[in-house]
This record gives structure tokens, sequence and C-alpha cells, in this order.
């Protein structure tokens, strides 16, 4: 539990970190918050030869309620800063709702938004958050311009994700949450704290007629990525949103995912679970959401 | 019956200010990791990647070379001190082919098994030279399954299977019993791999002086004299010149102590290269290194009377033991075969066991060892029985437990070589007392479904628990010049409140104030015998030993006064550890140790300074009766534990506070055994629960909030104190009643699928019969069984449906 030898970097702009990312590339990894990547270092699972510890990168450590209701996040931003922002529920109440549930809050305090998107655990509550809210993602790079990439198009596969060896995660762009939407959440993990077995997201618009007039779907812990339940969203786009519609809503969202299997949950299980957990994250949403006025 | 003792202030109270506790609160403690000597060297062990490998060879001259190292060690380098790690309870010469030596030799047989140990200076470069050292493997085919009957490639070479040892237990005319049944119910019931997993690691620090010649080892614990005399017979040393100590200890529950291939490898290192050698176990080698335990499996046949008597019960237990048979030998199948009947009568009973050898980690015992299996196993059948019946499970339970009347009470069976004979105890007066504190009809009546998100289940389990194994345990007592009281014992203390309980025995036959007893313990300098602390068995041996002793101390001290005063002895009396005669004279402890000793006139031996080694050939048992309430979210097989109440009796307490504190210690692992802990292998054998990312310790939030207590009806009748162990209490019973519990909320049909340990919610939900009833079309069904189910047993009862309403 001893890590192997590094290189060991302590920058303090975005600009030294993005020097030493493209001197370094493949053979550098940044040290963030350091709750995924410390153990991973002391159990050599991880050896890389360059570390590049941000922690004083104080420019990438900010959090904006923006005027038009979105919320833009430095990647630095430590998860109990937004934990702690009395703002949340009202601004972004899925956030508000979520974030508790992320670790523990000794993890909470040093562990980021940005180093959870980075590092991309499926069942992790921050790549579901992204995908759930439509989240933008700035990829810096020395020296070149900067690339925006929708959150969707950011996660490809487990712990694997478009960022570049050369490219760092800076910012994170949440676009605003309509007051009149509904949401729900509805994780299952062995213990609190632990990651996920499957979840579900929910954001959910109503017409003022009950029919949905907009619907996301994100699943966590399922596959190897956060994803949409699209089928499930088409599906009730086009439907009056009664129980049987969320029921119906929830089957076609398990029905079309491949679910991971492991020693913890078999695919039939995560399948099942995904069933259950999307039906009562729609049905939270359904009874949080305001219908709007045509 | 009471106990043969005169019962002063202190045994039997919660004493405010611990003195054991004021240091560990100011962070005082000192662990083995707390230590350092000058020029310590660190090393770092290089386990078998592989379950089942021939070495080819090891070529470990480039870590040999690197920065730091000052040594690594591979079998060909310990020639002759290369011996097996015996057996330390219950040898058999037959278990000598299944022994594990202190590094591989030409085999590996788990992963985890140690190949090399690394020395450097720092554990950092211990650990960079670990990964020079090359060895080259050819796998062999890996044994996983202790239940399979292939014995594709035996695991030794010496042995014609995997099976080390098969054993029977059992009384009566069991096909006779069976054919009597009414009702004949099969059941098979597994517990997973499991350990205890103390916060603190193991570790060591072992330095050889040469100006003493002697050889220090600190971080035993548990069993330090026998493990010195492991060690000076591998090293062919003799014993006074090892020095075993035990420091501050972070949790054992059984798991630590033993004697483990790194007790033998440290000290070799430190006496080889004459320079202090530390090593701190990590917590990954850690699970994969300390014993395992508990993985078991049960397939049973009981017989039953349609009035709910139990007739008999065959049972064939497997106990997979892992790559080699460790100190425990194969106790713990034999104390499940030994102790399965439990509190209960039976016509006949009959147990085939087998110890099967895999490509695990080995296994011992792990608190409550082979009971929390077989306590487990049994109450679930019988609750299986009573839904067969139509009978409530406590009416099938009541209608079976031991009389008191018929204490003390002959099993029929044998466990730790002696027979099992149950001491004292009033074993329906703990089923009632747990009822009447948990409001179980309340609870039953209470747990009707409305929500399938929170389905209430309630269940009950009995107990018996054995203590105090002997064969003896030591104390010694001393009183110096100052009048300071010393108690030196050869039992040891893993975080159990041993010096507390032993201060407070000793201070009420000496009327003084147990804060100023100096308890010390785990260290073989301090007394020449010890037997150690495991099996419950510290306050019953060491605890009677050191009131024999203070006795002895008392009497000779009240002697010397009498001469003092020309009195008669039975004139003075101790008070407030003053004594004091006629015409109000006194004499303080301090006056006495002054002329007392062999320095002063008369008895030059009757000095205040008495060793008394109490023997036991009979363990005492204990016994109790926990009721849990969980709360089950079917959909997604998620259970709650919601509350647990557990009643126990282990004869006198000395200290209520320590008891209750290891009851709901028990109680907490237990609920680890039953929903969480477990240690998977795949196929190749390798371990995917090997760290806390999977192997997963309850936490705060699934504890449940507990009510406990304790009877105080049955003082064992085998020592003066009357004490029984309470280590184990509130583990023995707990797993039983947390099953009963989930089951009860599955309700009828799927109920009686609760077959194994740990209830992981995958398990929970396929029992539901929600893998093949998919999604939520079967929630409807579950609430109108588990009424139907609580309809059945109310009306046998003599209630009517309508209560139900």
């Amino acid at each position: 539990m001893k890590p192997a030898p590094f290189e060991y970097h302590a920058p303090e702009t975005v600009d030294e970190v993005l020097e030493l990312l493209d001197q370094h590339g493949f053979d550098a990894k940044i040290l963030a918050g350091g709750q995924t990547l410390g153990p991973l270092l002391n159990m050599r699972m991880a050896a890389p030869e360059v570390l590049i510890d941000i922690n004083r990168v104080k420019a990438l450590d900010y959090q904006r309620h923006e005027d038009d209701g979105g919320l833009t996040l430095g990647a630095l931003t430590r998860q109990s800063t937004l934990e702690d922002d009395a703002q949340m529920p009202q601004r972004q109440p899925l956030i508000a709702a979520a974030e508790p549930e992320v670790a523990h809050r000794a993890i909470r305090n040093r562990g980021t938004v940005g180093g959870s998107l980075a590092h991309a655990d499926p069942a992790a509550e921050w790549p579901g958050l992204a995908v759930a809210l439509d989240a933008e993602l700035v990829l810096q790079r020395h020296g070149g311009a900067s690339r925006t990439i929708a959150a969707l198009d950011f996660f490809e596969g487990a712990l694997a994700t478009v960022i570049e060896p050369e490219e760092m995660l800076t910012e994170i762009r949440i676009p605003p949450w309509r007051n009149t939407s509904g949401w729900g959440f509805h994780e299952f993990n062995r213990r609190h704290g632990d990651f996920a077995l499957a979840g579900a997201m929910v954001r959910l618009d109503l017409a003022a007629d009950g029919g949905c007039r907009g619907v996301a779907i994100a699943l966590i812990g399922v596959e190897d990525t956060p994803i949409r339940a699209g089928a499930a969203e088409q599906f009730l786009r086009s439907q009056r949103v009664d129980d049987a519609a969320l029921q119906e809503a929830a089957r076609r969202a398990a029905d079309n995912v491949t679910p991971m299997h492991d020693i913890h949950a078999s695919a039939d299980y995560r399948r099942s679970l995904t069933r259950t957990l999307a039906y009562r994250a729609l049905a939270d949403a359904a009874a949080r959401a305001t219908r709007i006025p045509s | 019956m009471s106990a043969s003792f005169a019962r002063g202030p202190y045994i039997g109270r919660s004493i405010a200010r611990r003195p054991e506790l004021l240091r560990f609160i100011k962070g005082q403690g000192r662990y083995v990791d707390d230590m350092a000597l000058p020029h310590m060297l660190h090393a770092v062990v290089l386990r078998s990647p592989h379950a089942h490998a021939r070495i080819v060879g090891i070529d470990a001259s480039q870590a040999r070379q690197a920065h730091g190292v000052a040594a690594v060690i591979t079998a060909s380098d310990i020639g002759h001190h290369l011996r097996p790690i015996p057996v330390r309870l219950n040898p058999y010469n037959t278990l000598d082919p299944y022994l594990q030596h202190p590094l591989a030799t030409d085999r590996v047989r788990y992963v985890g098994e140690p190949v090399a140990l690394i020395i450097a200076t720092t554990p950092y470069l211990a650990e960079d030279a670990r990964d020079l050292v090359e060895v080259e493997f050819d796998p062999l085919p890996v044994m996983v399954d202790a239940e399979s009957e292939a014995v594709e490639c035996p695991l030794f070479d010496a042995a014609q299977d995997n099976v080390a040892s098969r054993m029977t237990a059992g009384f009566g005319d069991i096909d006779a019993a069976l054919a009597e049944a009414d009702e004949i119910i099969d059941f098979d019931f597994r517990t997973g791999r499991d350990s205890a997993v103390p916060l603190e690691t193991r570790g060591l620090l072992a330095h050889y002086d040469e100006s003493s010649e002697r050889l220090a080892v600190w971080g035993a614990s548990k069993v330090v004299h026998f493990n010195r005399s492991v060690l000076a017979s591998m090293l062919d040393m003799p014993e006074h010149r090892i020095h075993l100590i035990e420091p501050d200890v972070g949790g054992g529950f059984g798991a630590r102590g033993e004697f483990y291939p790194e007790d033998f490898l440290i000290p070799f290192a430190a006496l080889s290269l004459r320079r202090p050698v530390k090593w701190i176990e990590d917590r990954m080698e850690h699970l994969l290194a300390i014993n395992h335990s508990r993985q078991q499996t049960y397939r049973m046949k009981l017989g039953v009377a349609r009035d709910g008597t139990l007739l008999g019960i065959r049972v064939d237990l497997t106990n997979d033991m892992g790559g080699y048979l460790r100190t425990h030998g194969i106790i713990v199948p034999e104390m499940s075969a030994g102790f399965f009947p439990g509190p209960y009568r039976w016509q006949a009973y009959q147990c085939n066991a087998r110890a099967v050898m895999t490509n695990k980690t080995p296994t011992g015992t792990y608190r409550c060892p082979g009971r929390f299996e077989c306590n487990s196993a049994r109450e679930r059948i019988l609750d299986v029985a009573a839904n067969r019946l139509g009978m409530d499970p406590v009416a099938l339970r009541r209608k079976n437990l031991i009389p008191a009347e018929l204490m003390p009470y002959t099993v029929g069976t044998r466990a730790l070589g002696e027979d099992v004979v149950y001491d004292s105890g009033d074993y329906p007066a703990a089923l009632e007392e747990v009822l009447r504190l948990s409001g179980y009809e309340a609870l039953r009546a209470a747990a009707a479904p409305q929500d399938d998100r929170k389905i209430r289940g309630v269940g009950v389990g009995c107990f018996t628990e054995k203590t105090g194994k002997g064969p003896f345990g030591g104390a010694r007592v001393l009183v110096d010049a100052t009048g300071g009281v010393e108690v030196r014992t050869g039992a040891s203390s893993l975080g159990q409140g041993l010096k507390t309980s032993l201060a407070q025995i000793v201070a009420d036959v000496l009327t003084v104030d147990p804060r100023i007893i100096e308890v010390r313990h785990g260290d073989t300098d301090l007394i020449p015998f010890g037997v150690g602390s495991f099996a419950s068995r510290a306050t019953v041996m060491a605890g009677n030993a050191a009131h024999q002793a203070a006795t002895a101390i008392r009497d000779r001290a009240l002697d010397v006064v009498a001469r003092a005063w020309s009195v008669p002895v039975d004139a003075v009396h101790f008070e407030n550890g003053v004594a004091r005669g006629p015409g109000a004279r006194s004499m303080t402890l301090r006056e006495i140790a002054s002329r007392s000793g062999p320095a002063h006139s008369g008895d030059p031996q009757g000095t205040l300074d008495v060793t008394r080694y109490f023997r036991s050939d009979h363990m005492a048992y204990s016994h109790g009766a926990v009721v849990a309430e969980v709360e089950l979210d079917r959909l997604l097989g998620k259970v709650t534990p919601l509350r647990l109440w557990v009643v126990y009796d282990v004869g006198t307490v000395i200290n209520p506070d320590i008891v209750a504190a290891q009851v709901e210690g028990g109680a907490a692992q237990a609920v680890g055994g039953a929903f969480f802990e477990e240690f998977i292998y795949d196929e190749d054998g390798q371990l995917l629960t090997g760290s806390f990312m999977d192997f997963l310790l309850p936490t705060a939030d699934v504890v449940p909030s507990m009510q406990h207590r304790d009877l105080q009806l049955s003082p064992s009748p085998l020592n003066p104190l009357g004490v029984k162990g309470a280590g184990e209490a509130g583990v023995a019973g707990t797993g039983a009643a947390l099953a009963n519990a989930v089951a009860d909320a599955l309700g009828k049909t799927w109920g009686d699928q609760v077959n194994q340990l740990p209830m992981t919610p995958q398990r929970v939900w396929a029992w539901a019969g929600l893998d093949h009833h998919s999604g939520m079309d079967g929630r409807q069904t579950a609430i109108d069984q588990h009424q139907a189910t609580r309809s059945a047993q109310k009306q046998s009862q003599g209630a009517t449906a309508e209560d139900m309403k």
C-alpha cells in the first residue's frame, strides 16, 4: 500500500498544468481530490510517472449561478461546496438531491466534480447528473483552442472519456433548471455512500393537459457509461403522464439496457432494478412537476 | 444456585473511568506500528498471484541489488528452519500433511500464500523491490468448490483426496426418529466465507538483542505463550531466549494473534540480519492473508411430530478449509457438529462432517466459530418446519427447549475434546424474556404489509454458547513495598476490557479501589504459563485464577497482621484496603507489605506474591435468545434491519458495561455476516472481494438499534465466581434471527427459500421470486402470501383470522 515512485508537480495556474500535460501526456496523471487516485496509487494499480497536483490552481475552484439560471462549475469545485450551497435545492434540485449520496462527507470534502467526471465511474452520481442535465464540458489543451463536449458524447466506457492525454477538463456548464420541472432520483446501494448498483435520475416537464412536454431519464450503474433511456423518453413524450404510462416507460427503459454484471448484481437483477428505480424516479418527478400553461 | 464468592462493591458494577480507557481516549494507545527502533528495517511479503501452481524458479537477484534492500528471503534461504506451523487446538497427526510452511517451497495453494520476504530500509523501497522478484509459476488445476465431489487434482501429494478429515457426531437412533416423524423437512443452508476484520491489521516488530542474546517480538497477541513455544521450536532456541510482547491491540475476534507464517518470518529475518525488522500488514494483504472462516454447507433432514416435537435431525456438513490447515486444525467443523443440537431436546441427532481443502485462503476461527453457522442453519430449518406445520415459530421452540430442571444437561456430543454438558441455564426464560422485551406479539401483529416497499418481518433465534475453555488460566498477584497491587496474567487483551474485569475481581477481595490495580498481560516474561484469550475464556479462567491468587494474598496479609498484633487471624479483616482488628487498630497494605517477604521474620515463603492456576476440564455454557425486526423493499431485494433484541445469561457479570459492549459489538458483526461480508472467489481462485469496496463491513447506518438484557439467573457451577464468557453471545443467535426475519418478510411461498448468508440484495430479490416473476407483477401476490402465512400461524395459536384485520 505504498505508491511506486513518481515525479511530483504542484503548478498554480491552468497554463502551467496544460504545459505539463503537453510535456508528459500519457505518462502524467492529474491529482485533484485524490479520493480515487490516492488508493489506486497506494495499491499500485496506477503507477504514473508524473503526478500533476492541481490543488493549488485556485482558478479552477469556483461555482457560479448564472443570471439565466444555469450553473457553471470549475473542475476543482469540491463536492461538499455544492452540498452546502443553500441555493441549490431551488436552482438545481436534482444536483441538491444527488450530492449527499456521493460517497461520504469526508470524501465529498476533498473529492471534486471534475475529478468524478474525468474518472467516469459508470455508477457515480456526477456522470449521471451531467447526462441527465445535458451538461457541457470544457476541455483545454496547451496552446490550442478549448473544445466543448456534450455530456452524452463525453463518456466512452467504464473509466474512459474523450479527454486526450494532453487535455484537461476545466469547466462544467449546467443549463438552467425550469422551476416547473419535476425531478426524481432513486439509486440503490448496499450501504449509504457505496457506488450504486443502479440508479435513475429524471427531469420531467408537464403540459397543461397533463401531457409530457419533455423528459430526461438518466441511468447510472447499469451500463458501462451513464446513459439516457432513449426509448422510454421517446415513448413518454407522446403520452399523457399517468401511472400506466410511467410503468410502461420504466419497462421500456429496462428492456432497452444492456446491463453490466459483477459480484454485486447480475445483468438480470440490474435490469429489474432499472425498472423499479426508473419507475420510482418518474413517479416522483411527475408528482413534483407543475403543469406549464400553454 | 449461587456462586461461591463473597460479593464486594465492584463485581457487577460498571465502574466509571476505567483505567484502560483513558489512554485510548487521549490517543496514547501504543500499537505495534507506533513503535520504532534504531536501524529498523521494513519487510513486505511477496504473495502468490496464483491459486494453485508449481513454483518453477525464483530469481531475486535484481531485487537484492535494488536500492535500500537488505535481504530477500525465500524458502531456500530458511533451510532446515522451514517447518510446518503446528495445530494449536486439538492436533491430530492425520492433519500433518495439510499444514502450512512459512514460505511456499515448490507449490502454492492459494492466492496470497507467502513466497518471499523482502526487507529494505523503507516500506516503499521494499515494495519497489518486491516488483523486481521474478517467480516462474506453472499453474495447476484450481479447486474452489468444497462441495464438489470431483478431485481433479489432489492439493497435497501425501493425501489421497482433498478431504482432510471426516467426522461424525450424534446420539440416538436417527433412522427410527425420522421414521416416526409426521413431517420430514429437507433443507440446505450455507454460510458465506467471512472473517474478522479488526480495525488494526496484523503487524510485528522483531529485534534480536545481542547483549542479552534474546529475541523480542512485539505485536504478538491472543496466545503469546503458545506462539513463543512454536517460535522456539522452529528456531531451535530455548523459550527463555524469546520474549513475546502484546502491545495494544486493535481487535482480534479470533483471527488475529494466531501463529501465522509472518510470525516466523519476521523474527527469523531479525535474527538473520541482526537488525530490528518491522512488518505491518496492509488491508489488501490482510483480506487475503488473515484466517478466513464460516464457509459451511448444511444438508439437513429434520423429522418432526405433528405437534411440533423435534424428533431427529440428520446433518451433512461441509466445511471449506482453504489451502492449508492452520493452528485451529479442524475444530471449526468439529464444533459445528458438536454444538448443532443447540438449546433443544432431540431424540436423535446424526452429523457427518467433512473438512475439505480448497485453493483459497486457509481458515481458522472468527467470533463464535462453527456456532454462528450451525445456529443459523438450525434456527432456519426450525422456522421452515413451523411453516410446514402451520405453527408459530415461537410455539415450536417453546415445545422443545431444554427446561431448566434438566440442568446440567448432557447433550450426547463432544467438542474441543470434552463431552458437551450444559452446566446451567433457564433457556425457556430467555426466550420468554426476549419476547416480552421486544413486544413480540405486537410486532407480529403490526407487521402486516401495507406497502411492498416496507414489508416488515420478525424472526427469532435461540442459542447456547460454549465459553471458558480450559485447561487453565493463570494469574500472579503481587503487593509491592509501596502497597501497589499488580496482577499478571497469561490471558491477553484484544480490547475486551480484560484489565478492568480482573481489577474488579481482585479489588473486591482486597477491598481496594480497582483503579489502583495494575493488570499486566500478554507478555511471556510476566508469567511462565499462559493459554491466552479465545473461546470466551479469559474472564472465566484468568478471572478465577486472579480471584484465587488475591484470596491467598489477603489470607497471607491477614496472617502477617495477626502475628504482628498477636491476635487470632479471625480477629482481623480488610476494609477499604486497610487491615482492621481489635481496639480500632489498623495496618495499611503498604505496612503489611513492608513486614512480609523473605527478609522478614515469620514464613519466608509467605510473601505477598502469589501465582494461581485455575484449572477447568469443562466448558461453561451461556445461552440466550434474539428477536430481529427487518423491513423489506421487495422489488429491490433491499432489507433494512430495524431493531434487535438480545437476551442472554452469562452467569455472574463482572462489569455490565463491558458485557453490553461485547453483546452490541457481536450483534453488529452478526449483521455483517447476515447481510454484507463475503469473500467471493472466481473459478480461478482469485479473491473478488479483496478490498473494502467489495468486502462490505456494516456501517453505522445499517446496524439497527438494539436492546439487550442480562438475565443473571444461571451462574456457572463450574467455577467459584460463577462466570461464563460473554464475548460471543451477541453473535451466536443474531444471524439466525435476522435470517428468520427476512424469511418472515418474504412470506410463506418465498420465505422458505432463505437458505444462505449473507442475504445480499440480489439473493433476496431472487428469493422473492422476482428473477422469474419479472418486474412488479408479483407484488400483490407477495402481500397476499404474507397475510396468508400470518393467518395460518394465528389460527394455530387459537386466534381467529379476524384478529388480523
